[in-house]
């Protein structure tokens, strides 16, 4: 499993042809405490750059980005009634939701851990 | 108010002085607390008698006769009034202090504007009352539509809008029914990065993709990103002007003319239209719908006061495609109520109604007057005492405050500021709360996004410099105790009726509804 960032703070963990999406720990923190999680229907076809999600703070609302083009696969179900899990753990259980990916070729255009640090450091 | 409150809701009042007993009542002096209106009622009591309690329900009601009493709680109508008496002197009102809200343009609404709407001429009439019977209620329509155009250079308006965003809503359909009509229908609408949300929101609606334009870094649109992206398929731009950061759009007239070039058109977001009434005709920018919010520029009550109003000021391409109804002015003087059964004639592009009938007739008469009383040159003075109250504040605090395009010149109307220099695990938010206690409503805070932890102050004209004076004070006490780590203002408000609510799990777990001793906390 290889995990990938966005300049747009989304991160995907790509397992086969499955990549599984949720915003960075950075992005939680800026965003403060989470109100509410709007998710995608399972089934929708999303193009890489196009509004996936809206996660709601109690500072705005902000729309969250596809990182690369696919198909929802799956939804995050506990973020319904706990959608504090994006704060709590924002890169593992406070998941957003799955794509399944059309062309893993997308990959290369998003960082590595490494590269967004740097990136966040520099912000 | 002796009975104490069952919801565990009265906590602070009672804390005292240190050393002095808690009042036996819990309430300090004339600062009352106040139970819900569910824990003052009486079984059984009524303000109201009923003549025919014993006769049963009316025949007719059988089949949808409710099984039970509805919950209302049992007042006597002194008890009911003294509720929501001392509710509302624990409330903070224009007619209190200021309302530094930015992007929100909270002004004094003077009482001469209450007078007039108040004349039974204006009060007493109803909309489906026969026209011939309101020539002057279709004069001050007229009238009014007549400064509106006159004031941004336009070509027609539709005064029936019923706010802001309804206004962006008609202007963004004419927008799509002049394409149509020349048939070229386009699918997207750009919009800044810093845009009002309703403004997406309008253009989603009406069926558009949505595509953001960045920002330049003194916090502008990018004029060459905005002509990069003009192409056959974009329908128009939305961009607010003032911005939502307090500058003027300088590339206002390049923008209009690269959006035509390309068969597009303009739509303006005229929310912050005080900053330039009288100073700046928008028609003359080339700008081709804008919405005119009463409620902001023209000082009719805003917020729970409203209703809000926001006509549309049209271009002579959109003008046709304008809503109906609109009154029309002939040579002869007089003024016609132009509806469905003319429209043919008169109107025949036009996209339909917008609203049910003329338009918020009573915010019509209070925007009149408003713009009678000052005329051109008072409306004038109006845009340049709200510019300089917003300078005022901007250079009061840039030296405690970062104010992220201060070095770029003069604001607007709002003098913006981020949070950067605050100690550490300090925030916009500790602030905001922190005026609070400073008798102060806070500003606008996080808003708008571009800006880290943004404060927007909007002054508004009718501030005196000796209260910019004390509002800035406190704001600067406060943002002082905030870049000292003053561990106190993490939990302000402290002097507040109630302390700092978690407004966190109130948007989680939000409990809208009165269910009974159940719920209780």
């Amino acid at each position: 499993m290889t995990v990938y960032y966005t300049k747009e703070h989304e991160w995907i963990a790509v397992d086969g042809a499955i990549g599984t999406v949720g915003i960075s720990h950075f992005a939680q923190g800026q965003l403060g405490d989470i109100t509410f999680v709007e998710l995608p229907a399972v089934g929708k076809a999303l193009k890489a750059g196009e509004a996936a999600a809206v996660v709601d703070s109690v500072k705005a609302a902000s729309d969250v980005y596809a990182p690369v083009t696919g198909t929802v696969s799956d939804v995050n179900p506990a973020l319904e009634g706990e959608p504090e899990l994006v704060n709590t753990d924002a890169e593992s259980g406070g998941w957003l939701l799955r794509l399944t990916l059309s062309d893993p070729g997308e990959l290369d255009g998003l960082m590595d851990r490494a590269a967004y640090d740097a990136y966040v450091a520099e912000l | 108010m002796n009975a104490p409150n069952s919801s565990g809701w009265r906590p602070e009042m009672t804390s005292g002085e240190a050393g002095l007993a808690p009042t036996s009542s819990g309430d300090r002096a004339l600062a009352l607390e106040e139970a819900l209106i569910f824990e003052l009622a009486a079984p059984g009591t009524t303000g109201v008698d009923f003549d025919h309690e014993d006769e049963g329900p009316m025949p007719e009601l059988a089949g949808i006769l409710r099984p039970s009493p509805p919950a209302l709680p049992g007042l006597s109508e002194p008890e009911a009034v003294r509720h929501y008496t001392r509710l509302s002197r624990q409330n903070y009102a224009i007619d209190l202090g200021p309302f530094p809200l930015g992007s929100c343009t909270m002004k004094h609404n003077p009482r001469l504007n209450e007078k007039v709407a108040r004349m039974p001429g204006f009060a007493d009439i109803h909309p489906l009352q026969p026209v011939e019977t309101v020539p002057g209620a279709l004069a001050v329509i007229n009238q009014l539509a007549h400064w509106l155009i006159a004031l941004t250079g336009m070509h027609g308006v539709a005064m029936t809008p019923k706010a802001g965003a309804h206004g962006e809503l008609c202007g963004i359909l004419c927008i799509k029914a002049a394409l149509e009509a020349r048939g070229d229908p386009r699918g997207v609408i750009l919009v800044p990065e810093s845009a009002h949300g309703t403004n997406p929101a309008t253009a989603g609606f009406a069926g558009f993709a949505v595509e953001n334009i960045p920002a330049t870094a003194d916090g502008r649109v990018d004029l060459a990103a905005l002509t990069a992206r003009l192409g056959p398929d974009i329908a128009g731009v939305m961009i607010t002007n003032p911005n939502t950061c307090g500058l003027f759009e300088r590339d206002m007239k390049a923008i209009c003319d690269a959006v035509h070039g390309a068969g597009g058109y303009v739509y303006c977001d005229g929310a912050n239209f005080n900053a330039i009434v009288g100073k700046v005709r928008p028609g003359d920018l080339g700008i081709d719908a804008m919405h005119i919010n009463l409620h902001k520029t023209f000082s009719t009550p805003h917020g729970g006061g409203g209703p809000g109003s926001g006509p549309v000021v049209l271009s002579e391409a959109l003008s046709p495609f304008g809503p109906i109804p609109f009154t029309a002015r002939y040579e002869d003087g007089s003024i016609r109520l132009i509806e469905e059964e003319d429209a043919g004639a008169e109107h025949p592009q036009t996209i339909g109604r917008m609203a049910a009938f003329h338009g918020q007739m009573g915010m019509f008469t209070r925007a009149l007057t408003y713009i009678l009383s000052h005329g051109a040159d008072g409306l004038r003075q109006v845009a340049e005492d709200a510019v300089l109250n917003a300078n005022y504040v901007l250079r009061s605090l840039d030296d405690v405050l970062e104010a992220p395009f201060g070095g770029a010149g003069p604001c607007m109307h709002e003098a913006l500021f981020s949070d950067a220099g605050m100690a550490n695990g300090f925030s916009t938010l500790d602030i905001a709360k922190g005026l609070i206690d400073e008798g102060f409503h806070p500003m606008t805070v996080y808003f708008p996004l571009v800006v880290h932890g943004a404060m927007l102050v909007e002054p508004t004209e009718t501030e005196s410099k000796a209260g910019l004076d004390r509002f800035i004070a406190s704001l600067r006490h406060v943002v002082e105790r905030a870049r000292a780590g003053d561990a106190t203002l993490k939990s302000a408000p402290h002097f507040a009726p109630r302390r700092r609510l978690d407004e966190t799990l109130a948007a989680r777990r939000p409990r809208l509804v009165w269910r009974g001793d159940a719920e209780a906390v």
